[in-house]
């Protein structure tokens, strides 16, 4: 069993009407099977709406399936009383980078996670200092957040997480708000977070390009998983995904034109290089 | 005039007061506002006045910010001058209609100002040189004696906390909603009160809107930080009184002690 572990996870959301009782439910995730391994970097697409943020907090138990389990390092969140410890092991960033920082120094912001978790002072310490080195946001450590650019702000909440030594970190559209050079300052780092920590990655994401390198790509819509596999696996099918109404990255929907014209070129290509390569055969 | 509250900016730089226990600050300010309430004369306030320029030049931040602060009292001040001027009773020196501009009035009025003004600056000089963060650690261990009365230490130094690192998120933010609505013909400027209070309402609409939304999200992302009250938490920066702070207890005792000589002589 993986890491990270959803068998046939539902979840609804409740409508109230005034006098408190369930108006109407709606249904954000249904039957949702997902198993990611330790040290894996998964991504998960979809359009908006699609349930990709509903899902997202069940890893780290702000939501409980209303139907089915999740299972974190073997742990059920239905069951486990102290889900802080599930918290712990499984960290979150969100989409918007000031309303997940609460410290007003950067260093103090990274401290809070393992502050809440009761880490003695010195080990706290030691925390920030790590985080901060890998994350590359040590020379901001004593500055206020609201002084630094977006890119800059979810590396801090990336440390505030990491300072956690949570074994997977999830992240909700991490660079939705973000500009082209912020998107790759943050990718980058999880990039190397997942390669030289190990730490399991799990993506959310709208953006095509930034799946192209992941190990194992999910696709989801209206709550359900539509498509899971390789990023080549999945960009092969380009009309699919038009389907779920989600863009191709640019090149490879040039090769898919091209190979619909007549030209013989191979299925699922995601990099200029590889377009470039094939063509010169 | 939102946007000069200098209350939650700290001024970043490497000085003895920056690195006072927050509870000696505290204490401080205290002291210090007390003591402008005992001051009653021309010496008084010059031993205050004294005692502040001190600090100020101490703490190595720059006088200009911590007038800033003074920015935002002004219509206060002067409303309270007024005030002061026209309806104290006393000797009458000059006279229009009904109002009567005592001497009376005008020695209170000046004392009234300056204690303002004192109690400003020096409340400033505390928030610039304290981290927010330092400040409410400060307030929640300074208070603990209250949790035994069911006061909600913690919960309320969190708070407080939170609306102090998010005062200069939201000030911003009005200022991109107000030029937004300018942008659409929006008038903040012209008209009486009672119009420009009505011009407010759509400019706070979507303030409260955002602020909600800000509230939700931040509570989801500390309890996705495993943030589950004030207990079993530990502290980054535990506080711990040093010899500084020993010393720094002494000068207040002894600044006091002054102040309220000065009241008992009638200086
Ligand atoms: N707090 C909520 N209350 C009610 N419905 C919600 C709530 N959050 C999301 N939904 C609904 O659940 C569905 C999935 O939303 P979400 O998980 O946010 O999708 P995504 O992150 O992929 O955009 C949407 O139809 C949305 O309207
Ligand atoms: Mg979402």
């Amino acid at each position: 069993m993986g890491i990270i572990k959803a068998l046939k996870v539902g979840f609804d959301y409740f409508k109230y009407d005034d006098d408190g009782n369930v108006q109407e439910t709606q249904r954000a995730v249904d039957d949702v099977n997902v198993d990611i391994q330790e040290g894996e970097f998964v991504a998960i697409l979809g359009h908006n709406g699609s349930g990709k943020s509903t899902f997202a907090k069940h890893i780290n138990a702000l939501l409980l399936p209303t139907e089915g389990t999740v299972w974190i390092d073997n742990m059920d969140t239905l069951k486990e009383p102290d889900l802080w410890k599930i918290r712990q092991k499984a960290g979150m960033v969100f989409q918007n980078p000031d309303n997940q920082i609460i410290g007003t120094i950067v260093e103090e912001d990274v401290g809070f996670g393992p502050e809440n978790m009761g880490v003695p002072t010195e080990d706290i310490w030691k925390r920030v200092e790590e985080s901060l080195s890998k994350t590359g946001m040590t020379a901001y450590r004593h500055h206020s957040p609201n002084k630094l650019s977006g890119g800059q702000k979810q590396r801090v909440a990336i440390a505030g997480v990491m300072a956690m030594r949570p074994r997977c970190i999830v992240l909700d559209e991490p660079t939705a708000m973000l500009d082209p050079n912020g998107r790759k300052e943050v990718l980058d780092a999880v990039h190397q977070l997942n390669k030289q920590e190990k730490v399991t990655v799990v993506l959310i994401t709208h953006y095509m390009e930034e799946v192209i390198d992941a190990d194992h790509v999910y696709v989801m819509d209206e709550g359900h998983v539509v498509m899971e596999g390789t990023p080549r696996e999945i960009f092969s099918q380009v009309e699919t995904l038009k389907k779920y109404r989600l863009d191709v990255p640019q090149v490879t929907l040039l090769a898919h034109e091209l190979k619909k014209s007549g030209v013989d070129l191979p299925d699922g290509i995601l990099t200029t290089e590889e377009l470039v390569n094939a063509l010169c055969q | 005039m939102i946007r000069d509250i200098t209350i939650g900016q700290y001024y970043p730089a490497d000085s003895i007061l920056h690195r006072l226990d927050p509870r000696t600050k505290l204490m401080g300010t205290l002291i210090f506002i007390i003591s402008v309430f005992l001051f009653h004369t021309i010496p008084g306030y010059a031993v205050a006045t004294i005692f502040l320029a001190a600090l100020i030049k101490i703490s190595k931040v720059p006088v200009k910010f911590i007038f800033k602060g003074l920015k935002a009292i002004f219509v206060i001040l002067i409303i309270t001058m007024l005030f002061n001027i026209f309806l104290t009773p006393g000797e009458v020196i000059w006279k229009l209609g009904f109002l009567k501009m005592t001497k009376e009035g005008i020695s209170l009025a000046v004392r009234m100002a300056i204690r303002l003004i004192y109690l400003v600056i020096g409340s400033s000089l505390m928030t610039l040189t304290t981290t927010p963060n330092q400040l409410t650690d400060g307030l929640e261990r300074g208070l603990r004696p209250l949790n035994r009365l069911h006061v909600p230490v913690h919960e309320i130094s969190m708070m407080m906390s939170i609306a102090l690192r998010f005062i200069p998120i939201l000030l911003e933010e009005t200022d991109k909603i107000m030029k937004a609505q300018i942008a659409r013909g929006a008038d903040f400027e012209d008209g009486n009160l009672l119009q420009k209070v009505k011009n407010m309402v759509p400019l706070l609409v979507p303030l409260f809107i955002s602020a909600f939304r800000r509230a939700n999200d931040l509570a989801m992302a500390m309890e996705a930080r495993c943030y589950h009250g004030g207990e079993h938490r530990t502290q980054m920066k535990p506080l711990c009184y040093e010899k500084r702070d020993h010393v720094t207890y002494l000068i207040l005792a002894a600044y006091l002690a002054v102040a309220i000589t000065f009241r008992v002589v009638g200086i």
